[in-house]
């Protein structure tokens, strides 16, 4: 039974070898991903896994990597955590991808974030939070830009107003109160004073009762920190009390739908964000340009719906991948995570990407712009 | 606090309590035919909203709101006629899980519909940024809309059961359905007027928030809840009491705002409800007896 048994195990090692060899040349590079399609995060995953869908297209009909076509393998999460660490496994394990695009959202990639570190698989996460590269693990790389980095720009902006006395409403969500702390964290460095801070239900669909508390402690401005529909709440009940004063969002705010649904209350509203919101206002000479307006145009045509800084996160994360893997020494995850860490200067949607040993980020304060809104449309402020 | 603020917060827990007696009001009529709690009565305010904002891209506000409002009462009516009336051996309790059913379907199908974007009807009078002055304190001129509707909607109902022949039979139905049936009543037909009013009622309460709140297609759920904590705490059956107790509901969080952080806002409005159901489990203004004679 044994000797059987042995036969057997030497058989399929021999096979498998052959198969892998067999596919080293021939084969398609795999690239997994994990995004919250569906579900309570859909309005990330979904222009995610669209955006990459039609990039990898795009690769594809320009040779691929080095001449070898990318084939994408996208899961679909639905937010869940559970669910991402099983396709994660799946992906790596069987799949056998060289790196791996997403989750979503932070609280998935923080759940997923020892398990490509032990597999040594590169991860490059479309998640916001900092703690995904802060400690850096060597394996995990993330696109989109810091919220302390909104946070700062925010107390910038507000100094160079004279606003030093602010209230702030986040909603009750992971995004909302990691957006809190870091308002909290920076208020101080800047001189500014928090005079109320609140959190509200991510279903909260009046919000006059916590302004009026706001208003009355005479504040010069309001923060507002989600994704949630809130968003556009917020301004409308503001106009209603009669608040005068700006009121500043987070990140979050850079959907369209938000500005239509706040309608009149909307303009004049001031948030950072990545500069694909306002990709034709741009200057030529920025080095970003090229690269924002072809996938916002590309996007927009073939989806007929606008793009957001969502799905420019996933375009990041697989062109980085794609990039560096026509860089790196061969196309095994170790070599593949050294060429992305030895990136630099890489136009992406986010920014300019430039990656270091210590920051997995690779992008700095100016890859965010201040924005607002100008006759129902966003514009650089 | 000056009376300024006292005032505003006064208006607040009216705008957010008369969403909430809307909701609750559409529990009580198909609980007074039935005795089944519709939990998918969140699901008309938002297809009425959703409907509203779609129709008003092609017509003025005044005949999508009305088409929205018949759309979704006969969407009410279908549902009676092609679930509820097949279900008529399950248990009350049986029938409430089936209406669990029907509100992820209609959410699913409105996700297919209208994605997962917010949507905002029109404002009815003014835009997103006009404001009314009363007595120093500011409210949106959609509040009075909602307040003015609510009120309309009640005297209506009240009128409706009390007075019409078919109101009547539909309380009929509710104290007695054999009986009802021996006096001639067809009760199959009033079940089925009383999903297509309490239907028609949520989407009308749709259309007038959706300026303020906006319309998300999984909107319904949390204003089912909220709907049904203030349906019992009127006391069930009576949609007079649920107008009043939407607005005690919405005043008590609208001050616990004032002096706590807003967090706490949900824990103080379950708290109230628990205290008020240990000390009167018929509900504030519902009857013992009338109670003891349900199944809830």
């Amino acid at each position: 039974m044994k000797r059987i048994l042995l036969t057997l195990l030497t058989l399929t090692l021999v096979l498998s070898t052959t198969f892998a060899t067999g596919q080293g040349e021939t084969e398609t590079v795999k690239i997994g991903a994990i995004l919250a399609v569906t579900g309570g995060a859909s309005f990330l995953g979904a222009p995610e896994a669209k955006t990459i869908e039609m990039l990898a297209e795009q690769i594809n009909a320009d040779g691929g990597i080095n001449g070898r076509p990318i084939e994408l393998i996208i899961k679909d999460s639905a937010a869940n955590p559970e669910k991402a660490i099983s396709f994660a496994k799946q992906l790596i394990e069987e799949d056998k991808v060289i790196a791996i695009i997403g989750p979503s959202t932070s609280g998935e990639t923080m759940q997923i974030k020892d398990l490509c570190e032990s597999y040594k698989t590169p991860l490059v996460s479309c998640a916001a939070a900092e703690a995904i590269v802060k400690p850096v693990a060597s394996y995990v790389f993330k696109t989109p830009q810091k919220d302390s980095y909104v946070a700062e720009l925010i107390f910038q902006t507000m100094n160079s107003m004279g606003i030093t006395k602010i209230g702030v409403v986040a909603a009750n969500t992971g995004f909302g109160n990691a957006g809190k702390g870091q308002l909290e964290k920076y208020a101080p460095q800047y001189g500014i004073e928090i005079a109320l801070a609140e959190t509200y239900d991510r279903a909260a669909t009046d919000l006059t009762a916590v302004l009026t508390k706001i208003k009355a402690e005479d504040v010069q401005a309001v923060v507002n920190w989600s994704i949630v529909p809130a968003q556009a709440i917020v301004p409308k009940n503001m106009k209603q009390l009669g608040m005068d004063v700006p009121l500043f969002q987070s990140h979050g705010f850079g959907n369209i739908q938000y500005v239509i649904a706040a309608g009149e209350a909307a303009e004049g509203i001031i948030f950072p964000a990545g500069r694909l919101l306002v990709a034709n206002e741009l200057p030529d000479s920025d080095p970003q340009k090229a690269t924002l307006v072809a996938y916002k145009n590309a996007y927009e045509s073939m989806y007929n719906e606008p793009a957001s800084t969502f799905g420019g996160h996933a375009y990041d994360a697989l062109s980085i991948i794609v990039e560096a893997a026509k860089k790196a020494d061969s196309l095994s995850r170790e070599d593949l995570r050294n060429a992305i860490e030895d990136l630099t200067g890489f136009p992406g949607t986010g920014g300019v990407f430039n990656f270091t040993k210590d920051d997995h980020n690779g992008l700095g304060m100016d890859s965010l712009a201040i924005l607002t809104v100008k006759n129902g449309a966003f514009a650089l402020y | 606090m000056t009376s300024e603020q006292i005032l505003q917060y006064i208006f607040s827990g009216i705008t957010v309590g008369s969403i909430y007696a809307l909701v609750a009001i559409g529990y009580n009529i198909i609980y007074n035919t039935t005795g089944i709690i519709n939990l998918a009565q969140g699901e008309f305010v938002m297809l009425g909203g959703m409907i509203a904002f779609s129709l008003s891209q092609i017509m003025s506000l005044v005949p999508a709101v009305v088409l929205a409002v018949l759309i979704t009462g006969a969407v009410g009516s279908l549902i009676e006629i092609v679930i509820i009336r097949r279900m008529k051996k399950s248990s009350v309790l049986g029938m409430i899980v089936v209406t669990i059913g029907i509100s992820i379907i209609i959410r699913e199908i409105a996700l297919f519909i209208w994605d997962e974007q917010i949507r905002a009807l029109r404002f009815f009078t003014g835009n997103e940024i006009s404001s009314i002055d009363v007595f120093g304190a500011r409210i949106s001129p959609q509040v009075l809309w909602i307040v003015g509707v609510t009120a309309l909607i009640v005297i209506a109902l009240y009128l409706f059961f009390r007075f019409t022949l078919t109101g009547q039979a539909m309380r009929a139905c509710s104290s007695n359905t054999r009986a009802a049936k021996l006096c001639g009543i067809r009760t199959s037909q009033m079940v089925n007027l009383s999903f297509m009013l309490a239907a028609g009622i949520g989407a009308l309460g749709g259309c007038l928030v959706s300026p303020l709140t906006q319309t998300h297609y999984a909107m319904g759920s949390e204003l089912a809840i909220k709907g049904f904590i203030v349906a019992i705490l009127g006391g069930l059956g009576n949609p007079m009491a649920a107008v009043a107790a939407g607005l005690l509901l919405g005043l008590i969080e609208s001050f616990s705002i004032s002096f706590l952080p807003m967090v706490y806002k949900d824990v103080i409005s379950i708290l109230i409800l628990l205290v008020i159901l240990v000390l009167k489990p018929s509900g504030l203004f519902g009857s013992r007896q009338t109670s003891s004679l349900k199944d809830f």
